[in-house]
């Protein structure tokens, strides 16, 4: 559809209603996306790259880059993992409640990730439900690496399966059927016959789990508590360095952050295409079977 | 035949993702334990640079009577309820040093610390008072000069959110005790002033640091509410050709008090180094430094030494106002005099 919309050689006779349209549509994107990542890099380079770089070399800054690394790969495996689960489980089967579990997985992208946040201290903090019982044996989540990485498990929760269940609901089950006829094991199938398959809705799903986790805010800001060098992940250092007068330092670093999500933005745009490209392939195959 | 498969697999990845989590915490824990010759002190919002400079102080002076044993001491800022709400609900605070002492009291009432913790060290638990005034844009264009130009016509107003932020509060119980002290000034004459105040209040930012980037860095309102340690900063450091400390005739003694977490140094082992560094504060080497960041110094000597940085103010304190527990309670808490000149 898109494909046929953007070929189509009209190009020559465009009504001035389309030019119009199309220039609002140039001067939207430029002064909402383009223009906000010029300014963060002109703002960081303000005192020169030495000193951009040399606020990222911070040793508080470090820890920050550290943190949002380990939590963003921790996120990605736990969520990778689920979300394949949970996509072949909601697109191979039929079961009472699927539906119900489909709307559930959703949740955390309508919910405001404060409230996200909020609902880990509920049940974490000292003052909520398990937090103290928690305490007393020495296992502390709220304000430490385990509720920050709660917290961004449960922003980046539906990105995986979401991408996969399409895909999966569209290639239908009669190459697992056959496999499962043939006598391979369920691990077999999963990694043999269905992943192979999904391969690239898989990598864009795990890159868009990654964009996000980099750059989760209000979720983890709830349970962080905000220690620089500690609990401090790279977008609420950001926000700590700019509240101190710091400008440079908190562009630096949001310049960084930035490069970071970008290029696992762009990675997924590639793998988009891919898909696209291999999408007419499979229909072709599947109607040549039918 | 596959229909029974997805049940053990769920079960299997309910196990798996138990086990993540578990090691997770595990992680966490290990965290925690390694980082035991550690301090946090969690503070309100202005203090970023005081504390910055004190915690490199006091790790130097730990060193050298600690045959060289290295001490982090971090400082994690935000708004002081706010920030009082997170060591309540767990986050691992040594030290508190905190917008006011209601703020303490809270954490007290919670078991964190005894409830006579005010007691406990010199000046009320308070190493360094400020007070409130005004920040201008340069040469005060709109001429303001005292409380009661601040409701005049076209004048906007930044100050933080009551009710997340200390210095809020004092902003509001500042205007309050001076609308009292009026001639003629009653309750209900000091209730409407705060209402015209706060419609000319633009934006509620949720502390202190909020409020004045909203005024000094986005250029928002006319003048700004702040704690006098924020304005000097922003009117001598930030932009001396850009703003204007205006005092009122009369504002409020502001006490944000420091103290200890008895129960969080006792968990995490650190009650000598965390009562060190309370003590620390009052020392005059500490006490120079506060100066030097504009919060007022109570040691007399240091006090009258840097005299000169402090403009003359005409204060009253929170026990005039009938002390925090009242005032919380008759103009914060929910339903309260704040919500009601600010919701109508």
């Amino acid at each position: 559809m898109n494909a046929l919309a953007s070929s189509s050689p009209d190009s020559a006779r465009r009504s001035p209603a389309e030019i119009a349209l199309i220039a609002a549509a140039y001067a939207i994107v430029g002064l909402m996306l383009v223009l906000p990542p010029v300014l963060v890099f002109t703002e960081a380079l303000r005192s020169g790259l030495g000193a951009a770089l040399a606020s990222i070399t911070d040793p508080d800054a470090l820890s920050a880059i550290k943190l949002t690394l380990e939590m963003t790969v921790a996120a990605v495996v736990i969520n990778t993992s689920f979300g394949v689960l949970a996509g072949w489980l909601l697109a191979k089967y039929r079961f009472p409640g699927r539906g119900v579990l489909v709307a559930l997985i959703e949740i955390p992208i309508s919910v405001s990730p404060v409230v996200a946040g909020l609902v880990w201290l509920l049940l974490f903090g000292t003052q909520g439900w398990w937090g103290e019982a928690l305490n007393r044996v020495g296992i502390t989540i709220a304000f430490a690496t385990p509720g920050i990485l709660l917290a961004t498990l449960f922003v980046t929760f539906p990105f995986v399966t979401r991408t996969l269940l399409p895909l999966m609901e569209q290639q239908g089950r009669d190459a697992e059927e056959a496999a499962t006829l043939l006598g391979a094991s369920f691990w077999r199938i999963l990694w043999g016959v269905t992943l192979p398959e999904a391969r690239w809705a898989l990598l864009s799903g795990v890159l868009l789990t990654t964009a996000r986790a980099m750059g989760e805010f209000g979720a983890v800001s709830v349970v962080s508590g905000h220690i620089p060098g500690l609990t401090e992940t790279m977008p609420l250092h950001i926000e700590t360095l700019y509240n101190g007068y710091q400008s440079v330092a908190a562009f630096s670093m949001a310049a960084l952050l930035a490069i970071m999500a970008t290029a696992t933005v762009g990675m997924r745009s590639l793998f988009e295409a891919r898909i696209r490209r291999e999408e007419p392939r499979k229909a072709e195959t599947a109607g040549g079977g039918a | 035949m596959t229909s029974s498969s997805p049940l053990t697999l769920t079960r299997r990845t309910l196990f798996g993702a138990a086990a993540a989590c578990a090691a997770l915490a595990a992680i966490g824990r290990g965290h925690k334990a390694s980082a035991a010759q550690a301090l946090l002190n969690v503070s309100y919002d202005p203090t970023r640079e005081l504390y910055a400079d004190i915690n490199h102080a006091f790790a130097a002076k730990w060193a050298s009577t600690h045959g060289g044993s290295a001490l982090a001491v971090r400082t994690s800022n935000g708004g002081s309820g706010a920030q009082a709400r997170s060591v309540l609900e767990g986050a691992p605070a040594d030290v508190v040093t905190l917008g006011l002492a209601y703020d303490v009291d809270m954490l007290a009432a919670h078991g964190l610390l005894p409830t006579n913790w005010q007691t406990r060290l010199p000046h009320n638990s308070t190493p360094f008072t400020s007070t409130i005034v005004f920040l201008t844009r340069k040469g005060n264009p709109k001429g303001i000069h005292g409380w009661a130009d601040l409701v005049r016509d076209g004048v906007q107003v930044v100050t933080p959110n009551p009710k997340t932020s200390g210095g809020a509060r004092w902003n509001y119980l500042a205007a309050w005790g001076w609308a009292l002290r009026q001639p003629g000034g009653t309750e209900d004459t000091a209730r409407a002033y705060l209402k015209s105040l706060f419609a000319h209040v633009p934006v509620l930012d949720a502390g202190a640091r909020g409020a004045t980037n909203s005024f000094v860095q986005r250029g928002l309102g006319d003048v700004l509410l702040a704690w006098e340690d924020e304005a000097l900063l922003a009117a001598r450091d930030l932009g001396p050709d850009k703003f204007d400390i205006v005092v009122p005739d009369l504002t409020i003694l502001a006490e944000p008090p420091v103290a200890l977490v008895d129960k969080n140094v006792d968990a995490h082992g650190t009650r000598e180094a965390a009562q060190a560094y309370l003590e620390f504060l009052y020392t005059p080497e500490a006490q120079k430094i506060g100066a030097k960041h504009y919060f007022r110094p109570v040691d007399p000597t240091v006090a009258a030494e840097s005299a000169s940085i402090f403009p003359a103010v005409k204060t009253f304190d929170i026990a005039s106002l009938g002390g925090w527990t009242a005032v919380q309670k008759k103009h914060f808490a929910s339903g309260g005099v704040f919500d009601q000149i600010y919701s109508k």
